[in-house]
């Protein structure tokens, strides 16, 4: 049995997801892909706490995880209701569109 | 074998990632985003989180994942079309990105604990047993709390979701 790989690994992997949310967040122009940028970067935070959690050998950063989802889940709702109001006013997801605020 | 599975996960998990960051019709972002939460959960498996791996799955890939695709067919959202801002600000925005990919691999790097490899069963106590006590002991107030912020959350998507602005 060779050894695992090591645990610096999962933190690279989880920079690299997380840089990749915040690329999608700026880079993407539909509300929707954007919105799912975010739940990229909760994620990728997730695998962090998740690895420490293993090495510390206690289950705290399992329970913050937990957290991370159930907050995830009430974000994902409320965000998802004000996409549809928004689509309903604009009827368009580009997020160019939605500028009522500037100038 | 460890190192085989978190690479076979790992690469799952990062081309999906680029693969949502892509492309270009939501419906097709949403599904890769599906396949980086499953890798995901595989790799909780690995690091010795039972209970948070099948979190993961029931509720991101199940319950929010189904959300967002459902807005998606409610929404009937195309493609994507082209942004108003000049080419120049994507080609500009490529370094920044790599930049700030380097300074946080740096950091890592940095802080990060070398020595020990992660072997899977090396940590076993993230099982629903373990979970549950942890948070009905010392985190029982925030879970509480949380239970008040899910029904805002209902609430308040009903309010924002049945209102008509002319």
């Amino acid at each position: 049995m060779s050894g695992g790989v090591p645990l610096s690994w999962y933190l690279m992997l989880s920079a690299v997801l997380f840089s990749l949310g915040v690329a999608g967040f700026f880079f993407r122009r539909n509300l929707i892909t954007m919105f799912m940028s975010i739940e990229l970067m909760l994620n990728a935070v997730n695998l962090s706490f998740v690895a420490f959690s293993y090495r510390f050998r206690q289950v705290d950063g399992h329970i913050f995880t937990f957290f991370v989802m159930v907050v995830a889940a009430a974000e994902a709702s409320v965000g998802l209701a004000i996409i549809l109001t928004v689509f309903k006013n604009r009827g368009s997801l580009q997020v160019d569109d939605v500028d009522s605020m500037k100038n | 074998m460890d190192v085989f599975l978190f690479l076979v996960f790992a690469l799952t998990a990062v081309g999906c990632a680029i693969s949502m960051v892509v492309q270009t019709h939501p419906i097709h972002g949403a599904i890769s985003l599906i396949g980086v939460m499953g890798s995901l959960a595989m790799l909780y498996l690995i690091l010795g989180g039972e209970f948070i791996a099948a979190a993961q799955v029931i509720v991101y890939a199940g319950a929010i994942m189904v959300l967002f695709v459902f807005v998606i067919m409610l929404l009937n959202a195309g493609r994507e079309g082209a942004s108003r801002q000049p080419r120049m600000v994507l080609w500009l925005g490529i370094p920044v990105f790599i930049g700030f990919l380097s300074v946080l691999s740096y950091l890592v790097q940095r802080v990060a604990p070398k020595s020990e490899p992660v072997r899977f069963g090396a940590f076993t106590g993230g099982n629903t047993h373990a979970v549950g006590m942890k948070l009905f002991t010392d985190y029982l107030l925030p879970f509480e709390l949380t239970s008040a912020l899910v029904l805002i959350a209902i609430l308040g998507a009903i309010v924002l979701a049945r209102k008509e602005l002319d």
